[in-house]
């Protein structure tokens, strides 16, 4: 049934930490390690040890180039930084994805707003991922059915497997702790908390979706720029080049270099 | 977006088909046609419908399950554009059958399955124009061009089966001067609505709106993937002037002036062939147009 549920009590969904992502991919292999043996079809690759190798993900990492803005809110090309940027489907409220399927495949679960593919029901048509604007679902070379994230379905509520495992294998995976799942509609879960905190952001609001996941943006690196109050906690370490003002050890050994010139 | 052949060969052909059925029905609602007599006109309408929905479904991953997508009706408008379309062939084919053989039914028919034809049309179009991420697609013009279009080579293809209806001649010329009004229309918009005039850019499709200037440093594989393949595809805007003009040419002008042939001649179903023919050669390069220069918001993620 492509009609969207009324709103779900429980969004399960995940948070990813734009500022702690150090953009491994590990999470995006353990999704496909995962998934390809899990839920519906495997994952195929086309040609994977040819010339022009391509596959079924359900989590990329893309990479960009942030010059973040000085309060003035100007680029500040001195503070140019990587933000690790992982993408999987967002399990959206509003999913667009659902509601164009002409099927009945794609649905939305009203239990805890995990957004699925029926594989048997889907004719892979593709208008879902077209509707996606996130590039979230990607068709299936080999089986022509439509692939998308399940949120880990199979081991979220998975009894077989131990407590600490019935969670997303990406979040699992992730060795830096920029992947967090759990309930965003209970405002007292962690999740919730994070977001409020850190300030937890919708991808392309514009679009109408109300994405369930939330993206935390980087914290400002420096005090100067970017979001800060204006005061530096952080150290100059152009300053403690040229100006060595250290205590302890490092003090005692900058004092006895300097005597022996 | 990917122009995928089938697609492009099934909203033009099935659009003429509907364009030429619609007319068909109006005809025989007013009574100037019964089908003992006229059941061919009606079977090139039906063979046209009908060979385009077959083509659009070998665009399907699993065509063997086609039939499920006429269940969703409720939300989905691909479903409703089946179900619509079932509807239209298979009333308007009942019509056509109990004429032949020699039941009359009451003409109010034309006018329900003329209606019918307009609404398959518009769902096909509304596939398109209902997905915000395209702004190119996301417009009320989206379904007025595939009406406009659905009528002109209906038209056309009304004066070129019957030379009785010569008389139509100059109509069609009018159908084909407001579809390409409404097409030029449609253009004028599209050269407006790039990928970032719904407010979407790099920055807010990665939650860094307000915090930085972004750009793509590195995509997440090397080689190509179905998103890019299917929806940022490029290679067509390049040539997109010379592809307009070539379809003005083919769609608009050699019509017009085979028509303009035919009329001066007292109606010839040659001259007419040609009229045809070239339209719909125009419809495809303007179909696999709509398609080349449509973008989608998701290339923002790979550094457009
Ligand atoms: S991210 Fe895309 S696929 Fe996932 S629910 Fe939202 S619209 Fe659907
Ligand atoms: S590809 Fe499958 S899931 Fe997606 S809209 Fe088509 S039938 Fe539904
Ligand atoms: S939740 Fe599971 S399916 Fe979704 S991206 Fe993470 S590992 Fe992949």
């Amino acid at each position: 049934m492509t009609m969207l549920p009324l709103e779900p009590t429980k969004k399960l969904g995940l948070v990813i930490d734009l500022d702690i992502c150090v953009g491994c991919h590990a999470c995006a292999v353990n999704c496909k390690e995962w998934n390809t043996g899990g839920y519906g079809n495997s994952l195929s690759d086309q040609e994977p040890f040819g010339a022009d190798p391509a596959g079924t993900w359900l989590n990329r990492i893309h990479s960009f180039e942030a010059v973040p803005f000085d309060d003035a809110g100007q680029p500040a090309p001195q503070d140019a930084r990587i933000v690790h940027f992982p993408k999987s489907c967002l399990h959206c409220d509003d999913a667009p994805c659902v509601t164009v399927c002409p099927t009945g495949a794609s649905y939305k679960r009203s239990e805890d707003g995990i957004v699925l593919v029926n594989e048997d029901a889907c004719i892979g048509c593709g208008l879902c991922a077209w509707a996606c604007a996130y590039g979230a679902r990607e068709m299936d070379a080999e089986a022509g059915v439509m692939k998308k994230c399940t949120l880990c379905v199979d081991r979220i509520y998975n009894e077989n497997l131990p407590e600490e495992d019935r969670q997303p294998a990406c979040v699992r995976s992730c060795p830096a702790n920029a992947r967090h799942f759990g309930d965003l509609a209970d405002p007292s879960s962690d999740v919730s908390n994070m977001v409020v905190k850190r300030g937890g952001v919708d991808l392309m609001p514009e679009q109408g979706n109300r994405p369930v996941n939330k993206y935390l943006p980087p914290r400002p690196k420096s005090g100067t720029h970017a979001c800060g109050s204006g005061q530096s906690d952080q150290v100059s370490l152009l300053k403690m080049a040229e100006t060595p003002q250290a205590a302890g050890f490092v003090g005692w050994l900058d004092k006895a270099l300097s005597k022996l010139d | 977006m990917h122009p995928a052949k089938s697609v492009i060969f099934f909203t033009t052909i099935s659009g003429a088909g509907f364009g030429l059925i619609a007319l068909l029905a109006l005809t025989a609602g007013m009574g100037h046609i019964s089908w003992d007599k006229s059941w061919e006109l009606a079977a090139v309408g039906l063979g046209l419908s009908i060979s385009g929905l077959i083509s659009s479904v070998f665009h399907l991953g699993n065509p063997q399950r086609a039939w499920r997508a006429v269940t969703q009706w409720q939300s989905s408008w691909l479903s409703r554009e089946g179900v619509l379309a079932v509807m239209t062939c298979g009333l308007f084919g009942l019509w056509v059958l109990a004429g032949m053989a020699g039941y009359v039914l009451p003409n109010m028919l034309g006018y329900v399955v003329a209606g019918l034809c307009v609404l398959t049309v518009f769902a096909t179009a509304m596939i398109y124009a209902q997905l915000r991420p395209v702004p190119r697609w996301h417009t009320w013009l989206t379904p007025a061009s595939y009406l406009g279009f659905s009528l002109s080579s209906g038209m056309l293809l009304m004066v070129m089966l019957h030379p009785h209806y010569n008389g139509m001649a100059g109509g069609a010329l009018g159908c084909l001067a407001i579809a390409w009004t409404v097409k030029v229309l449609w253009w004028m918009r599209a050269a407006k609505a790039d990928v970032r005039s719904g407010g979407s850019d790099t920055a807010t499709a990665t939650g860094l709106a307000g915090y930085a200037d972004v750009r793509l440093f590195e995509k997440p594989h090397m080689t190509k993937n179905y998103l890019m393949k299917e929806m940022v595809f490029a290679v067509g805007r390049k040539h997109m002037q010379k592809l307009r003009l070539i379809a003005l040419v083919l769609g608009a002008a050699a019509p017009a002036a085979f028509l303009g042939f035919s009329l001066i001649a007292g109606g010839n179903v040659l001259v007419m062939v040609f009229a045809v023919a070239a339209h719909l050669a125009g419809l495809f390069v303007e179909r696999w147009l709509f398609f080349a220069e449509a973008e989608h918001v998701v290339s923002l993620y790979y550094g457009r």
